[in-house]
């Protein structure tokens, strides 16, 4: 385990202050990539379907 | 106690679960950093690049959002597979001063960590590329991923010194990939620009296997000069070179490719040959490596330079059409 890493019981381990700060940054880039990807999907569908999939006939 | 109860005390204990250790994931320390190198970034930016080259040069139209998505599969396509390559290969990178600092040697991250994100980015790589593009390109991915991970990395690169030659094909894939997510088609000119690309791979990898030799033999890698030895490489390598810049020129001779790309290409070839020349005339001391790390240098140039010519001369024209 990495040292620093403390159990400390009931609320499992602690994390350091760097292992912290390190899965922010992973968390942060996963939901920057995730909004990307929303983003991208939407781009993409507009062009493959067009605009005019909001007209189709009921 | 009787020999009935025994039995049955015996069986109780032999069907209690052993003691297990549980052992508990470690904390991360991987950073946002460590996953973008699994991607290994400067070869991606090369296949980028082709791939874009490929995209461009071919007759058609693709949508500038289609082409950008499309792109942007290959590119994380390649990207998986470096990651699935550094996965397998954690063995041996770690023995390696050139790949020693590679996040999973290091102890950043681990191999299944590795796996998980080059299996899961290979898969979604594939997938949106067919729905973006087509099938016809989202399959040229998917058999590249699986030809530098399975045939090169599982395979050759540990069982043959001819690894980089066949393993080659999977780095001269993404033109060709470009070229079919363009036009839904693979054609003759993408698979000249396929051809110069897996001819470009020997001498490119040959040359930093010259200077890296004894990196590679201490982890038992049958690279040319480990098998063959030096000299024998340098022939291999003005061989191949040989071959490589003429191919070079082939886009101008089959009209894809304007004067402007004829020309660089010859003069490129030409640099080329004249430093394999002195490669082949090379010692093994001091200056020969010198020799080597300039060739290695400049092939990754002429490559750039290649495409980059094909890609901007392309742009021109239409530029020029339109004005016209």
């Amino acid at each position: 385990m990495e040292e620093g890493n403390k159990d400390n019981g009931e609320n499992g381990i602690v994390l350091t202050e760097e292992q912290r700060k390190r899965r922010r940054a992973r968390s942060i880039a996963i939901g920057l990539a995730l909004g990307a990807l929303v983003l991208l999907f939407y781009a993409v569908t507009i062009v493959k379907l067009g605009p005019g999939i909001l007209r189709r006939p009921m | 106690m009787s020999l009935l109860s025994q039995s049955a005390h015996l069986g109780a204990e032999l069907t209690q679960p052993a003691p297990v250790q549980l052992s508990r994931a470690e904390p991360s320390l991987a950073g946002v950093e460590d996953y973008l190198a699994l991607l290994k970034p400067r070869v991606m930016s090369l296949v980028i690049f082709t791939a874009l080259a490929g995209m461009v040069v071919a007759p058609g139209h693709l949508h500038p959002v289609l082409g950008f998505a499309s792109l942007l599969c290959i590119a994380i396509g390649a990207g998986a597979s470096g990651a699935l390559n550094m996965w397998y290969d954690a063995d041996i990178d770690a023995i390696m001063t050139r790949t020693r600092t590679r996040p999973i040697p290091a102890g950043r991250v681990t191999r299944s960590e590795a796996f998980s994100f080059g299996i899961t980015l290979s898969v979604g790589s594939v997938l949106l590329l067919g729905l973006v593009a087509n099938w016809l390109a989202a399959g040229l991915l998917a058999f590249t991923i699986f030809f530098y991970v399975v045939v090169y990395s599982m395979w050759l690169k540990r069982s043959t010194p001819q690894n980089i030659v066949i393993g080659g094909a999977a780095g001269a894939f993404p033109p060709m990939i470009g070229w079919a997510a363009a036009t839904g088609t693979v054609s003759l000119e993408s698979i000249v620009l396929f051809l110069i690309i897996f001819f470009w791979t020997p001498p490119h990898f040959w040359a930093l296997a010259l200077i890296k030799s004894e990196d590679y033999a201490r982890a038992g890698i049958p690279m040319l000069p480990v098998v063959s030895g030096r000299a024998e490489t340098r022939k291999q390598i003005m061989i191949y070179s040989l071959l490589l810049a003429p191919l070079g020129v082939v886009p101008w001779l089959m009209g894809f490719a304007g004067l402007t790309y004829g020309i660089s290409a010859i003069v490129g070839g030409a640099i080329f040959l004249a430093l394999a020349v002195q490669v082949a005339r090379s010692g093994d001391d001091a200056a020969g490596d010198r020799t080597a790390k300039f060739l290695f240098g400049y092939s990754i140039f002429y490559l750039f330079a290649l495409f980059a010519v094909l890609l901007i001369e392309n742009r021109v024209q239409v530029l020029l059409g339109y004005i016209a």
